[in-house]
């Protein structure tokens, strides 16, 4: 006796390979345990970082109240402004410059230019700044945030240009010669024409660039002068002592503006037409 | 020669040459001149230059050699926002951040004029293109055809001198390009502007265009009316571009062509053509055909082909030297039957309808 | 007629070559604010950097103004204290040697997990993908500081790994997993997974499936399939992957540091160390130039894979 053909429930996927999804499931696991365990112990009420003894806002409490806390966060959020406004200006100039174009003399060059912070591993950077800059101190005395501000707003730079050139690569160049036809002058085809087509692309740059800015580490950390504590560079320093979830507190704020910025960034990206 | 105030555009000797592995010449010493109020029409397939030459005439290209005058002044090296001369863009390039009325507003708002002059004037183009009621909409929310008169009243409005337009109505369902053709006719004559149009549809060239020139690898064959580049082509290319054509064999001797295939003809021959070997062309619908065998005059031929078309048939003869004639006959009910598919057929040519071209 | 030569027809081109020498020259002036802050906050410096590998080392840090390859030397060489005899420096070679083990472990080891992540991710139908994606992406986005002290939260000794392992009763004392190498390559690997499953998922994302379908249709089966024609088709995807994650890796300084400790040091920290306590700052900058020049035989050879895969097919 034959026996009935038994139906694949859902017919033949060429898309499936065997044992993936689950590996891929896993891995999003896996990705995301360590950092929903460091936030959910943010709120714990004892002071381990792994035994649970309650929920509790104490940590948050005592971060804000910490006026080291305070003081790196503010000077994050300042260097941050500054050196992603400034790089945001000077990524949208030479966007324009480079991007729907022929070639022209020189345009390999300027690219190299713009994405050498990203070529480079960060440690180098950090330590070539720390020597010029150290020149620098020596020779002047200064010491001001103008070091952290320029190394910044320096690394930003391509951050804040792949977004801006991205938009303008979407936007239609017979826009800007109707308007030159129309009697423009160059400043009003700017201004009136591709200024407010771009802008989502400025504005999504900037937040590459302040998110980026935000979260540095190591560059930061060799160009400090003593005292110039950013919030990633003060956490870094706690590590060497006894850690409290207090430092969970902090990185679950970092964590929570970080991702209310690339939501943004994203939404910003994508959504508008 | 025309005077000055009769020349809305000259252009001398104006070449452009894009630099590259292969040169290519987009441009090859072309010279024109249009005439005020004009409907003036370039003609040619992708590729003949037609569109280069516009863009030098509007200021985005300049030319490698050459120069442009414009109501007699030398322009060449005016930038585009200093011309008076507008644009209308194949792709309509309206801004999309800006309404209908704020579109047709931007080149008088450029050019600085007065508030309430601006107001007048968006009105007066809104009325002109019959689009009042839109007028605060943005211009990705309208259809196409809306899109391009918009295009029409923004490139109208400042009033210019000249307006370009770049093959303005290939985008459009045939319906409404046949509308717009008409509108387009109606406006140049209403605003008295020189108008120079660009396309590839000869159809349009020939209905819309006080003068088409026809181009061909960036020079210009033939400068006519409409009537001139189809009845006496200067040549080969521009009878086979416009209308259908059959080319014969013939031996001309002063004013008489004598086909290959048979028959005698008067004819006007084209100055710098000798005597001897030439080749003549033939409109399809100065062709007609009968069943049976030649008589004086006529020329003897089998029927190839019956193309049946609704208002007209066209047969493909196959002549005695074997050349190919394409007949053309309008469908009237009543009239004579047509001979078959293979069968024997005798052709007649009108008087008059033989042009001997130059080689 | 003397006034055509006034009305000035243009010498050939000359027209085009104004047009072009002010459109260069605008874009040059665009494009300066831009090139003049990383010429001289982040370029330039590498320059100096050049300059002080060739000085000696101050006594209290910093440099003195004398020429010097010694630093240079010490990069893979020292002397040996008693004899003076030169030998290979154990110590650094070490250290190299453990930068591009771990760096290549975490390649490895990011893409068994990537490209499963990858292929899930590209295979989901278009609504769900875009949700996959962003999952991915975010962790990708988070602080790196945060997603290293996470790691290091759960292996600690007294981290939750350990404490749930002792609370199951597997273990009776915590397991010694920070300050190994093991450490630092778990959480490179976490770290720098999300930047191998992006490219992977463009490639799989532009495979044609059809040609999948075609070799299912000649009696292939599944693991045939992956072998002989998607592997070959991603690989692009696969290169690109495994070099986004293999050049940070190399020169990772913050993920060794908090969880490798003092003892298991990668090229990063070693440089760190010129800077501090070493007191070396030419060696410092001589072992940069070192590690940039890795760095750059990297992504040459990156190239070079790419272009001869783009020119075998």
């Amino acid at each position: 006796m034959s026996e009935p053909i038994r139906q694949p429930r859902r017919g033949y996927s060429v898309r499936s390979l065997p044992g993936f999804a689950v590996v891929a499931v896993f891995t999003f696991f896996a990705l995301y345990a360590p950092i929903l365990i460091l936030v959910a112990f943010s709120f714990n009420a004892g002071t381990s970082l792994a035994i649970w003894e309650g929920f509790s806002l104490r940590w948050y409490a005592q971060a804000a109240a910490n006026e080291a806390v305070q003081e790196a966060a503010v000077r994050s959020l300042i260097l941050a402004g500054v050196a992603a406004s400034v790089a945001t200006v000077a990524a949208t100039m030479a966007a324009l410059a480079t991007t729907r174009t022929r070639r022209f003399p020189g345009r390999t060059m300027i690219y190299a230019l713009i994405n050498q912070p990203l070529m480079v591993p960060e440690i180098v950077t950090a330590v070539a700044l720390l020597i010029v800059f150290a020149w620098i101190k020596v020779a002047t005395g200064h010491t001001s945030m103008v070091y952290l501000i320029s190394a910044h707003t320096a690394f930003c730079i391509p951050f804040a240009y792949l977004p801006i050139r991205a938009r303008l690569e979407t936007m239609d160049y017979t826009l800007e010669t109707a308007a030159k036809d129309l009697y423009a002058s160059p400043w009003k085809v700017f201004s009136r024409v591709t200024l407010p087509l771009m802008w989502p692309g400025i504005i999504a740059g900037y937040m590459l660039a302040f998110v980026i800015s935000l979260d540095d580490v190591v560059i930061t950390e060799f160009v400090k002068s003593a005292g110039q504590e950013t919030l990633p560079t003060f956490m870094l320093g706690q590590l060497r002592r006894v850690v409290t979830p207090e430092i969970n507190a902090i990185s679950t704020i970092i964590l929570a503006a970080g991702a209310i910025l690339v939501s943004l960034f994203f939404w910003l990206s994508r959504g508008r037409r | 020669m025309e005077s000055h105030s009769e020349t809305a555009v000259e252009a001398r000797r104006i070449s452009k040459i894009f630099p590259g592995e292969t040169e290519v010449r987009a441009l090859d010493d072309v010279s024109v001149s249009i005439h005020r109020n004009e409907f003036f029409t370039l003609l040619g397939p992708s590729g003949c230059g037609k569109t280069t030459l516009l863009r030098v005439i509007a200021g985005f290209e300049p030319p490698t050699m050459g120069a442009l005058f414009l109501a007699g002044k030398d322009i060449s090296r005016l930038p585009p926002n200093q011309r008076p001369v507008n644009t209308v863009f194949q792709n309509y390039a309206l801004f999309p951040h800006m309404s209908v009325a704020n579109n047709i507003a931007f080149g008088l708002e450029m050019l600085g004029k007065p508030k309430n002059e601006v107001r007048k004037t968006v009105d007066d183009m809104l009325r002109l293109v019959r689009m009042e009621a839109l007028s605060a909409r943005r211009t990705s929310e309208i259809s196409g055809g809306q899109q391009q008169r918009v295009a029409l009243a923004r490139a109208l409005a400042p009033h210019p001198e000249v307006l370009l337009l770049d093959e303005p109505l290939s985008a459009l369902d045939l319906k409404l390009r046949k509308e717009m053709q008409i509108e387009l006719k109606r406006l140049q004559n209403e605003t008295g502007i020189t108008f120079i149009f660009v396309t590839h549809d000869q159809e349009e060239a020939l209905t819309m265009s006080d003068r088409v020139a026809v181009m061909n690898t960036g020079k210009i064959l033939q400068i006519g009316s409409p009537q001139e580049i189809y009845q006496r082509p200067a040549e080969r290319f521009v009878a086979n571009f416009i209308g259908e054509s059959n080319f014969l064999d013939a031996t001309l001797s002063g004013h008489t062509a004598r086909l290959k295939a048979g028959g005698a003809y008067e004819v006007d021959p084209p100055k710098g053509v000798s005597d001897g070997t030439v080749s003549v062309l033939v409109r399809p619908e100065h062709a007609s055909v009968r069943a049976g065998e030649p008589k004086a005059n006529e020329i003897a031929a089998t029927v190839e082909t019956v193309v049946y078309s609704g208002e007209a048939t066209t047969l493909h003869l196959r002549l005695g030297t074997d050349e190919v004639l394409k007949a053309r006959l309008p469908n009237n009910p009543g009239g004579e039957a047509l001979p078959e598919k293979g069968a024997a057929a005798a052709v007649s040519i009108a008087p008059g309808a033989v042009t001997v071209l130059k080689d | 007629m003397a006034e055509v030569s006034e009305m000035s027809e243009p010498t050939a081109g000359a027209l085009e070559r104004e047009a072009e020498r002010d459109d260069n020259r605008t874009r040059w002036l665009l494009s300066l604010p831009a090139m003049i802050i990383i010429v001289l906050a982040a370029a330039g410096p590498l320059l100096v950097m050049v300059v002080y590998s060739f000085l000696t080392p101050g006594d209290y840090g910093n440099v003195k103004w004398e020429f010097s390859t010694q630093a240079w030397v010490n990069t893979i060489l020292q002397r040996d204290i008693f004899d003076d005899t030169l030998m290979w420096a154990d110590a650094h070679l070490s250290i190299f040697w453990r930068s591009l083990s771990l760096s290549l472990i975490t390649t490895v080891m990011a893409f068994a997990f990537g490209l499963p992540t990858a292929w899930f991710i590209a295979t989901q139908p278009p609504g769900k993908r875009e949700f996959w994606l962003f999952l991915v992406t975010v962790p990708f986005w988070s602080n790196l500081l945060v997603r290293t002290i996470a790691i290091q939260e759960l292996i600690r000794a007294e981290g939750v790994i350990n404490n749930l392992l002792l609370l199951l009763g597997i273990i009776d004392e915590p397991l010694q997993m920070m300050f190994t190498n093991f450490a630092i390559a778990f959480g490179m690997t976490y770290v720098y997974l999300p930047l191998m499953v992006l490219p992977i998922y463009a490639a799989v994302d532009k495979l044609d499936f059809r040609l999948v379908e075609a070799a299912h249709d000649l009696y292939a089966s599944r693991w045939r399939t992956f072998w002989r024609v998607i592997l070959p088709l991603i690989k692009p995807g696969i290169i690109a992957g495994s070099i986004l994650v293999f050049i940070p890796s190399l020169g990772a300084y913050v993920t060794p540091r908090v969880l490798g400790g003092g003892k298991n040091l990668m090229f990063g920290n070693l440089i760190e160390l010129q800077f501090g306590q070493g007191r070396n700052w030419p060696l410092g900058a001589a072992l940069s130039l070192m590690l940039m020049a890795a760095v750059m035989v990297s992504l040459i050879w990156y190239v070079r894979v790419t272009s001869r895969e783009r020119s075998d097919v």
